[in-house]
């Protein structure tokens, strides 16, 4: 049986949720608390690392693949990118908070271009920090392989 | 500030530890004391999205630097150090801390903004306009999205590329590895 014992198992099966929601709150609410894209994308690398300590590597492989990471991380910096290039479009210069004049401060929707941002680097974190620990993890097998020849 | 003082104590004690311990794993448990008490300090420094950073990117860095020990076999150092090599470093190092110490002066006191002994700095403009400018509440989430989209821009496409660069040095390797492992 591979992963961790059956306590491990059924905590890390009740608490995966949880840290997967703070993790999203953490990155929506950027803009008003203290957090942002790059917190909350840790965050929610590390409840798909805590499945891979609990439950093993095939299982998260079977959720999220290594295509799929790359992927979603490759999605994540193009959303950021661009972000940049709609402020030259519509602003006239590179990164500018085009939608800052639309919105009221102190909201959820506010500050403008501030929450997509802290969003499309939420997603690109939280994609490539599993994906480090998803090739180290693959890399690591090759190390215990070579070893037993 | 009390604790203030006991925290950044036990920090460079627990620090002393991970670099003189010849146990890597106990060394690597030190390091995190030293992560975690860092990030309580940034609490009582009134930064917590730094706090909040640090305590997430410590964990997922333990876990990494666990599993990586506990991958291999446990290494000890050794070896015996030379005198002149003792000498020479604790010099350097008095020499870097006493100019630490002139650093240290120039600063502003704590709790005091640096606006108010030099005027007209970009800090000053942030903490000033940050919210009409931006109509951001979090004036962190302001400076790095907004004033300084830039850096944050440099900044992701650092982690993209070593990303990119690990995935496609392990990916070889680790393909034929699975293919084996499904033989």
């Amino acid at each position: 049986m591979k992963g961790m014992t059956i306590i491990v198992k059924t905590i890390a099966s009740w608490v995966k949720v949880l840290i997967f929601l703070f993790g999203i709150s953490i990155v929506l609410f950027g803009h008003l608390t203290p957090g942002g894209g790059f917190a909350g994308g840790v965050i929610l690398a590390s409840s798909y690392v805590l499945l891979m300590l609990a439950f093993g590597r095939e299982f998260v492989e079977k959720n999220l693949s290594l295509p799929a990471a790359s992927k979603i991380d490759c999605l994540g910096a193009f959303l950021f990118a661009l972000i940049a290039i709609l402020g030259f479009v519509f602003g006239g210069v590179f990164f500018v908070n085009y939608l800052v004049k639309y919105s009221q401060p102190l909201r959820l929707i506010s500050a403008g271009t501030i929450p997509l941002s802290n969003i499309a680097i939420g997603i690109k974190v939280g994609a490539s920090l599993f994906l480090v620990v998803l090739t180290l993890s693959i890399f690591r097998l090759r190390q215990s392989t070579d070893k037993k020849e | 500030m009390a604790i203030f003082y006991i925290l950044l104590i036990f920090m460079v004690i627990a620090a002393i530890i991970a670099v003189e311990t010849k146990d890597l794993l106990s060394s690597v448990i030190c390091l995190g004391a030293v992560g975690f008490g860092s990030s309580v300090m940034f609490v009582f420094l009134r930064a917590p999205d730094i706090a909040i950073t640090q305590i997430v990117v410590e964990v997922l860095s333990l876990i990494i630097l666990i599993r990586a020990i506990i991958a291999r076999d446990l290494t000890f150092i050794t070896g015996d150090r030379e005198f002149f090599g003792v000498v020479i470093s604790v010099v350097i190092i008095f020499i870097i801390f006493l100019a630490g110490v002139k650093v240290f002066e120039t600063l502003p006191a704590f709790g005091t903004t640096i606006f108010e002994k030099l005027p007209g700095v970009a800090a000053e403009t942030y903490l000033k306009k940050g919210l009409a400018d931006t109509g951001a509440a979090n004036i962190i989430a302001a400076i790095i999205l907004d004033y300084r989209g830039y850096d944050t821009l440099g900044e992701a496409t650092v982690l993209f590329t070593s990303i990119v660069g690990a995935t496609v040095l392990m990916r070889e390797k680790g393909k034929k590895l699975l293919e084996d492992i499904d033989k």
